[in-house]
């Protein structure tokens, strides 16, 4: 465990800075989305469906209009504009119109002055379900009938697949695929649906102006594209629909679609007043999208001394009823199937399928996690085939720059694999504790199930890595402003930036850039809102301390130039005001036929992290304690080292969710374990130390060298427990969340 | 429908509110004394992030009824600070990077107070037990037990 | 709804006569999960905490009496801890410290969840439970007491009020099988005492069926015991495990305990 060093209150690029919304957040006055008042407010309350898939024969609301304190209810025939939105493909009704097509898909929305009289409203609505058979199993989904009229997402330039109900498909042809070598493995995989589970639920408040807008002030990811997607289905003009960022608790994801911002908005445009919306947690794991399960068939051959020769892969993601950002996750998926390791011959191909089973799209790790798990598994099994250390085998296939991905794209900036792989495995681990001990600091824990009877220790060790920024040909940028203000005796710096702090700390990030940059330490950082600034791109794709100190430092830059144009004084009250646009360099599609990049590639950067675990497993029982993770990480630049330390802890810990414990499960489409008591994320008792490593090689084209650091700890974290696990007890374990069951045979 | 009234004191203040019989404490003290420092996370128990004490004890706010904090004493996170400035607790917590999104911070940082004041130097394996009804989604815990042997050591 | 609120123990016998429907809350730690994720509208509820009757414990020889409202916090601390050691090791499983705080004895028998924690280390001691009411008083063995999931054999207008147990006079453990290291409802779970005056091992097992279990041997008699725990239970598949692994594991946790308690 680490020491803490007394943290700079106004640091630089580099420095450890305590975060600017520390106090508040520690004093309770910080405002988050569930904790915003304003008078005359009303509260939000969705009904939601029962059913996973059923036709809408008549939906009446006769009942529910009209009770006391009651001021909206409002179906879909209410909806002033567009009918339906989404991130990518506009296939999801803002409410269900005659068909819904997951459990908790929203029906109606009711308003009234305290929650109890919206619930009671909201249940007096009568809604005339006709069920239909759910499509559930993604392997037969493409033989069932079409759950979508039409088929959203064809046309995007994507590979022509007609089967039923896909999203997409990807197939990379690279090499020969069918290049034969003296050794194969193969095993399949699965994962389970895991959720972002953060602790703010989604809610928010929506305030009608005036004029017929409206502002919102919510907890999201993405500004500007919330708008983007609110505005046509109000019927308003952008600028007539106002984003504000409120206190966000938590995202990894699950905040990139829309929740509440469009019901809010349409009661409160209707019932004339502000209206506040809260889900609880049940409402949680149905309003959101979640990381989507998998099944992934794969094959390594390779020679005896250790070469891979060729990897062939065929993932199925189930995107569940609406398209999300499935299709970007397939591209990843299937762009990081093979690993991090250099294989002239590649087939991969990827499918995601649309179901009736709960929605899926972004969360951490974005389709790479679940490849990491079955590509690391597969260099396991493959290590012990070739009775080669696993270290070794892995430091021996390596991607470096100048290797290319299975894609065909040249890795060209900074790819420090190798050197994670040896740091990683220089960290040295601890000696197994003496008996007796705490049950605390046994598998099982507070349970007090061993005092060390069948307890197994294992030593697990992997690879991943995933990209930084937005891919295959989207428009990347973030826009930043700067205003030098001058006071009579110097300066005083305000920056706005649309990037949404979702407790990453991108906040610091753009202090930190603009105190280097304006050379000043008093810089005020203004609100994040769409009525200030231009888009700031979402907080995602480990993508926002690169793009926001990008578009910081131009413009911080910009403003510096103009001062010295003006003589490097201003008079008092005299202004510089500049907003800059920062983009990172063009990506370009996969080729749909070939799977190989067109163009300048399809991705920007890499981001990779080795990590080794060592475990104790009740191999009895099938009760688990992770002991110890020792971890190096490739980030470019560290910008705030306490916090891409604290990146890196908190993201091995939602992998080591994945391994053990997290799985939404589901049957028939129905979610069986909506709550805090059913979806366990792990307890102060679950996590041990987390030993990192940073690997500082700076990225050519990035500011500072900055790459991204959210992803990689859950990309590789899963994959490394379950290399523990199964060194611990000799099973396959080829499944995760991994169960008790599994451990002990009874699976 | 507010046919309950409930008078109760929070952080040294007297308050009273009339409220829906089946309103918890969190919502009273959110929605209706202007307290909402204390989080909304899950309603059931299970995250810790409504934590408070009542007559001095740790309890969960989601789960007490607000009719049975009726003429009982309540400290939240917004009282734990004195004379304006933070408490040890706090002041750790934002020292050693124990906050990412915050919202689990109020509940932790009222856990740990109740910790440090039962047991002023605890243990790795006391610390670790004591806040396993507290979740943190974002930090991974490593440096809010880092701020507890701050705070334990101030 | 309504809230009502007894300041004696008379006064809440009289308003549960009153109104048989009102819903008990003590703790708040299963009730207010009802109320909170609306899966329960009690036209009243009956709020227990300020009846002083209910709190606390005592000792009359050989037996424990707990009152109704004792929280597992208090069942973990000296000297009743040496007095029921399983009942304490339980209470130190349930939820984290601010549901020990709250939640109580008498709540976990009233809500008589297959998985309530403190429900087999009552079982194993013998426990009576202390029903009161306007007619009067009356003492029901735990294990006619809980009659099914979620059901239990309290009669209109009656409280639980306490619940007598037996003092441990052998070593006694408890374990609880969870998939994570805190914070679970059990998959399984055991308690299991040596009883040395009647030389006899006596286990109770929970989440294993539709309601807690007792298994007792004499203590010359173990052979298979763990075998016989194993099949006394008539588990379910759900979302926190299968039958299959919870008779696996309720064998594994009975050979571990006899190992802990006959050591």
């Amino acid at each position: 465990m680490t020491t803490a060093a007394r943290t700079l209150e106004r640091g630089r690029v580099g420095e450890s800075v305590k975060r600017v919304d520390a106090i508040p957040k520690v004093t309770g006055e910080f405002a988050y989305s569930s904790d915003l008042f304003a008078a005359g407010m009303l509260w939000g309350h969705t009904l939601r469906s029962p059913h996973a898939h059923a036709r809408i024969v008549e939906i009446d609301i006769s009942d529910a209009v009209g009770m006391p304190r009651v001021h909206a209810v409002l179906t879909h025939a209410d909806v002033p504009g567009a009918q339906t939105y989404g991130l990518e493909f506009a296939d999801q009704p803002v409410l269900a119109i005659d068909r819904v097509r997951y459990f908790g898909e929203p029906v109606a929305v009711v308003a009234a002055e305290h929650p109890e009289q919206a619930r009671r409203a909201a249940e007096r609505i009568h809604v005339d379900y006709e069920p239909l058979e759910p499509v559930v199993d993604p392997e037969r989904a493409t033989e069932q009938a079409p759950i979508h009229d039409g088929r959203p997402t064809a046309g995007h330039g994507f590979r022509d697949d007609a089967r039923p109900n896909v999203v997409r498909t990807i197939v990379i042809r690279h090499g020969d695929p069918d290049a034969q070598a003296e050794v194969s493995v193969s095993g399949v995989y699965e994962l389970g649906i895991q959720d972002q589970a953060f602790l703010g639920p989604e809610s928010g408040l929506a305030v009608p102006d005036a004029e017929g807008g409206v502002d919102i002030y919510v907890a999201t990811q993405w500004l500007h594209v919330d708008r983007d997607q609110v505005a046509p289905c109000l019927g308003l003009e952008p600028d007539q629909v106002r984003i504000h960022l409120a206190g966000v608790g938590g995202a990894f994801g699950g905040r990139e679609d829309l929740s509440i911002q469009i019901h809010a908005a349409m009661l409160a445009l209707h019932a004339g007043r502000p209206v506040k919306m809260v889900y609880n947690r049940e409402e949680s794991f149905v309003g959101h999208i979640h990381r989507h399960p998998a099944k992934i068939w794969m094959e390594q051959r390779a020679n005896r001394d250790g070469k891979l020769v060729n990897v062939r892969a065929k993932i199925l993601l189930d995107g569940g009823a609406y398209a999300s950002s499935s299709a970007a996750v397939t591209a990843n998926a299937s762009s990081f199937a093979c690993g991090p390791y250099a294989v002239e011959n590649a087939l991969v191909e990827c499918t995601c399928v649309y179901t009736n089973n709960p929605p899926c799209g972004a969360m951490r790790g974005f389709g790479a996690v679940q490849s990491c798990f079955a590509h690391e598994a597969q260099m396991d099994k493959l290590a012990a085939e070739l009775g080669i250390d696993p270290v070794e085998l892995r430091l021996r296939n390596a991607l470096a720059p100048g290797d290319s991905l299975p894609t065909g794209q040249k890795i060209t900036g900074s790819f420090p694999a190798a050197e994670v792989i040896r740091r990683a495995a220089a960290l040295p681990m601890p000696e197994p504790e003496e008996l007796p001990r705490d049950p605390l600091r046994l598998p099982g824990g507070s349970g007090n199930t061993t005092r060390g009877q069948g307890v197994k220790r294992g030593v697990g060790f992997a690879v991943g890595f995933k990209n930084v920024c937005y891919s295959e040909g989207f428009d990347d940028s973030t826009a930043a402003r700067v205003r030098l203000t001058g006071t009579g005796n110097g300066l005083e710096a305000e920056v706005d930036c649309a990037a949404a702090e979702v407790g990453q700390g991108v906040v610091n990030v753009i202090l930190q850039t603009a105190r280097t940059e304006l050379e000043l330490d008093d810089v005020v950082l203004g609100s994040a809102t769409t009525s200030s600034v231009g888009s700031a791109g979402s907080a995602s794709a480990s993508r926002m301390t690169w793009m926001a100190a990008g578009a910081v430092q131009l413009a911080a830059r910009a403003a510096r130039e103009e001062l010295a144009r003006r003589g490097g004084e201003l008079k008092p009250a005299e202004t510089i005001d500049v907003e800059r646009v920062y983009h990172h360099r063009p990506t370009t599609p996969l080729d749909p036929e070939t799977g190989q990049v067109t163009g300048d590639g399809a991705h920007v950067a890499y981001i990779c992290a080795a990590m080794r675990v060592v475990a104790e497993v009740d191999v009895e029982l099938g009760l688990t304690r992770v002991v110890w993770i020792g971890t190096a990480q490739d980030v470019g630049k560290a910008v705030n080292p306490q916090a891409v330390y604290g990146q890196i802890e908190g993201g091995t810990a939602q992998g080591l969710g994945l391994a053990l414990m997290e799985e939404i499960q589901t049957r028939d489409g129905l979610i069986a374990n909506a709550s805090f008591t059913d979806y366990l994320i792990p307890t102060t008792l679950d996590m041990p130390p987390v030993v990192a490593e940073l690997v500082e090689e700076p990225e050519p084209d990035a500011p500072y060298g900055v790459k991204g650091v959210g992803e990689p700890p859950t990309v590789v974290s899963t994959a490394a427990i379950v290399s523990a696990l199964r060194d611990a007890t000799g099973r396959d374990l080829n499944r995760v969340p991994v169960r008790p069951d599994d451990i002990v045979g009874l699976s | 429908m507010l046919a309950v009234r409930v008078e109760l004191t929070v952080n040294g203040e007297r308050h009273e509110a009339d409220v829906w019989a089946g309103e918890s404490l969190l919502y009273v003290l959110r929605e209706r004394l202007g307290l909402p420092g204390s989080k909304n996370a899950c309603e059931q128990g299970e995250c810790g992030s409504c934590s408070v004490l009542l007559d001095g004890k740790l309890v969960c706010a989601c789960l007490v009824l607000a009719a049975q904090a009726d003429g009982h004493e309540l400290v939240t996170v917004e009282g734990l600070g004195q004379d304006g400035g933070l408490h040890a607790v706090q002041d750790a917590f934002t020292e050693t990077g124990a906050v990412q999104c915050g919202f689990c911070t109020p509940g932790l940082i009222v856990a740990t107070a109740d910790l440090l004041a039962r047991n002023p130097s605890p243990s790795d394996d006391e610390i670790r037990e004591a806040l396993s009804g507290n979740l943190c989604r974002c930090t991974g815990y490593a440096k809010i037990f880092d701020a507890v042997r701050l705070a334990a050591g101030s | 709804m309504d809230v009502l609120t007894p300041r004696t123990l008379d006064e809440a016998l009289r308003l549960k006569a009153e109104r048989p429907d009102a819903v008990p809350i003590q703790g708040g730690t299963d009730v207010m999960v009802e109320l909170n994720f609306d899966r329960a509208r009690p036209s009243a509820l009956l709020n227990l905490s300020e009846v002083a009757e209910l709190r606390g414990w005592s000792r009359e020889n050989g037996t424990i009496r707990l009152g109704a409202a004792l929280t597992y916090t208090e069942a973990m601390e000296m000297p009743l801890a040496d007095a029921l050691p399983a009942l304490a090791e339980a209470s130190r499983t349930v939820g984290g410290p601010q549901i020990r705080n709250r939640g109580t004895v008498g709540g976990n028998l009233g809500t008589a969840s297959p998985a309530g924690d403190a429900l087999p280390p009552l079982l194993i001691g013998d426990a009576v439970v202390e029903l009161a009411s306007l007619r009067g008083e009356r003492a029901v063995p735990v294990a006619a007491f809980l009659t099914g999931p979620r059901q239990n054999a309290l009669a209109d207008g009656e409280l639980i009020v306490g619940v007598r147990v037996r003092a441990a006079d052998g070593p006694q453990t408890f374990m609880k099988v969870g998939p994570r290291n805190a914070m679970v409802i059990s998959v399984v779970s055991l308690a299991l005492t040596v009883d040395h005056d009647g030389a006899e091992i006596r286990a109770a097992f929970g989440s294993a069926g539709p309601v807690v279990g007792l298994v007792t041997a004499p203590l010359a008699e173990l052979d298979g015991f763990p075998e016989r725990v194993s099949a006394a239970a008539s588990p379910i598949d759900d979302v926190r495990g299968s039958a299959a692994y919870r008779r696996h594991s309720l064998r594994v946790l009975t050979e571990r305990a006899l190992e802990r308690c006959l050591q």
